[in-house]
């Protein structure tokens, strides 16, 4: 909008009062310093660390003769290395055991609040930030982890960044970032039935690319995104790194004010009123502009399942890999030496190939809702004897949450085991590894070559679709079951 | 505390073609375990370098002792998934100090800077015409001038982007924190 002023027919134009997205609201609120030619230095309200990237940050910092500058504003949980059966008992393996009581040191020794191993409040990081309040519109957040993009579901400006900046952050409250370009991606429509959040983003990545993003930070907008929970929005955004983008978000709405009220650490009382009222304020304006634009339909999204090697090949479970001719000679070759690894053919259908193993959880899909869409296809079913199964719950409050509603019970009855709180086999730090050449239809958010465990073969999908593949023992459309 | 200075370069390349390269790959999960900085040269692509009985994969580019060098030379989307610094040490704890390619993720461009390793950008046929270059010729050199942004080998050069701040960090050694902790004050200024 811009101003005119007229006198003695003279018209002088003023200032143009911009319309501001969502992303530059909440950036621009806080930067400290603006360095000439440079990055921004920007205020970190929440900083989440876990066990694998605060070490060397707490013992460079300790080098430097420094202590953490906000202890207040840093929240741990251990979550990557821990195992998910037996936590009551000392890890055995010896360097995993090293690094949980290294952060549990730490903690003590800077005052950081910590959810430690066994904690009621203990589990993977994205997914106890949000439960426990911590997580809200309008903040920063940053974590050593690339999925702390997670947070963006709830409208706050949430990025991974590595062990250095974690040390940074820990010594200065500040990050040096420089500002990321803005996307803005657009799904309207309404989902069909069987078909989740987590279809919804493994569809918008296989359109993009896994560097499609790269450079900007995502807005998720349109009516297929707003009929998401926040469960359902985070898993959207948490998947947002695999395209490469910096981060994603979703303006917070009444869905998010709902989730919040009366958790831990969300505000009370007449806090309460006045952060909601900022937090109204928190949306990209009518006519903001975007450096660019995707719309989607979501009509168009069926049961999504990946074939190759990076997050990005990914398919409507029913079709086929793309054949030589659907592909760009430069990208052939690349093609082919993913589905070599996953011993796949170009052209082909993978429905009704053999699968192994099932895995449900990770900071993807871990939460309660997911596990209920899992008890709630295999009731009345039973896990095909060929098939391992691991049910993680993302944190003790979901666990607790699955057994008080009985969904325990019925995992049992099916034949599955239900497992304790840890990132497990999303990245198989610990134990829960899948074995060389063997197959895993899996909820979590990578599937690049050996991430499960050396040589095996990770099948991204939903837990709709994980559960269908653990009744019947092979790659199923979960619609089948409806 | 600082990296080490980086201003001017001559080497040989290791050629990387191929591409998305993720951060799995050049260092698996596995070895996260570490609490220092160290020895993450030796995993460097741990899974395609050596068998799962330690037996060194002959293919493998870095088993291969035509090629050599400070410079490694990568397909396109190089560093991309996992946002783990370590892939950084590794690089630069394996012996090198630049990454060419036509494409970076984001988190691991960081990252690399942040450990002293340069990465550098340059157009998909600079790319190609490099990687068949030091085929052709394995003990193809580059020189790397960082104050004039310049990658050259034989006749041709590239003038190639760097943020201005990054630029002067690594040609004077400095990193962030050293930078941040000077504005502690305007920080607690923002802060009230």
């Amino acid at each position: 909008m811009t101003l005119y002023i007229i006198t003695n027919s003279r018209i002088f134009k003023t200032h143009t009062l911009k319309a501001t997205t969502l992303f530059d609201k909440v950036w621009d609120a806080h930067v400290v310093e603006h360095v000439e030619g440079g990055p921004n230095i920007l205020y970190i309200d929440k900083h989440l660390i876990h066990e694998v990237t605060s070490p060397q940050a707490f013992s460079g910092l300790e080098k430097r003769g420094l202590k953490v500058f906000r202890p207040e504003r840093t929240i741990a949980t251990p979550d990557h290395n821990v195992p998910t059966v037996n936590q009551h008992l000392l890890i055995v393996d010896k360097e995993s055991r090293a690094q949980v009581e290294t952060l549990k040191a730490n903690c003590e020794k800077n005052k950081i609040e910590i959810y430690d191993l066994n904690h009621p409040n203990n589990g993977i990081v994205h997914v106890v930030g949000p439960e426990m309040g911590h997580t809200q519109p309008g903040m920063t957040m940053v974590c050593g982890d690339s999925h702390t993009s997670t947070h963006g579901a709830f409208g706050a400006v949430a990025f991974g960044i590595g062990t250095s900046e974690v040390e940074m952050v820990f010594a200065t409250q500040c990050i040096m970032q420089s500002k990321p370009k803005k996307m803005r991606i657009t799904i309207e429509g309404d989902l069909a039935q069987g078909i989740s959040a987590k279809d919804l983003t493994l569809y918008v990545i296989a359109q993009l690319g896994t560097g499609g993003a790269t450079g900007y930070f995502v807005e998720y907008a349109g009516s297929a995104v707003r009929s998401l929970s926040m469960e359902g929005r985070m898993t959207v955004c948490n998947m947002s790194i695999e395209m490469g983008a910096r981060g994603g978000m979703i303006a917070p709405d009444e869905t998010t004010f709902e989730y919040i009220k009366g958790r831990t650490h969300a505000p009370k009382d007449e806090a309460w009123d006045d952060k909601l009222a900022y937090w109204k304020t928190l949306k990209s304006d009518e006519g903001s502009e975007f450096d660019k634009e995707y719309c989607f339909k979501a009509e168009d999204i069926e049961p999504m399942i990946t074939y190759g090697t990076n997050p990005g090949m990914g398919m409507g479970i029913a079709q086929s890999i793309p054949s030589e001719t659907d592909v760009l000679a430069s990208e052939l070759p690349s093609i082919q030496k993913s589905l070599a690894y996953m011993d796949y053919q170009l052209g082909t259908q993978i429905l009704g190939k053999k699968v192994d193993y099932v895995f449900v959880g990770s900071c993807t899909n871990g939460r309660i809702e997911d596990i209920r869409a899992f008890a709630a296809l295999v009731v009345g079913h039973k896990k095909a004897d060929s098939v391992t199964a691991w049910i993680v719950p993302g944190s003790k409050k979901v666990e607790k949450e699955a057994i008080e509603e009985g969904l325990v019970d019925i995992l049992k009855e099916a034949g599955f085991e239900f497992r304790q709180p840890g990132c497990s086999a999303c990245l198989a730090m610990n134990d829960d590894k899948v074995p060389a050449g063997k197959y895993c239809v899996s909820t979590s958010n990578r599937n690049f070559e050996g991430r499960q465990g050396p040589g095996s073969r990770t099948l991204l999908a939903s837990p709709l679709t994980a559960a269908a593949a653990a009744i019947t023992g092979v790659i199923t459309d979960p619609r089948e079951f409806m | 505390m600082s990296v080490d200075k980086f201003t001017l370069l001559e080497s040989s390349c290791v050629p990387l073609p191929t591409e998305n390269v993720d951060t799995d790959q050049i260092i698996p999960a596995r070895f996260l375990k570490a609490t220092s900085r160290k020895g993450f040269g030796e995993n460097l692509f741990r899974d395609w370098r050596f068998s799962p009985s330690g037996e060194p994969i002959k293919d493998f580019v870095l088993n291969q002792s035509k090629y050599s060098g400070q410079v490694l030379v990568a397909g396109k989307n190089f560093g991309c998934g996992s946002s783990r610094e370590h892939a950084a040490w590794a690089i630069a704890d394996y012996g090198f100090k630049v990454v060419v390619s036509s494409f970076f993720a984001d988190i691991f461009r960081n990252n690399a800077l942040n450990n002293g390793v340069l990465p550098i950008q340059v157009s998909p046929e600079f790319l190609e015409n490099l990687i068949k270059a030091i085929e052709e010729n394995n003990s193809q050199n580059v020189i790397v001038d960082l104050e004039k942004q310049l990658l050259i080998y034989n006749k041709e050069a590239y003038k190639f982007e760097i943020n201005p701040y990054k630029k002067e960090c690594l040609l004077k050694g400095f990193d962030d924190i050293d930078y941040l902790i000077n504005k502690k004050e305007k920080i607690q200024e923002f802060e009230s």
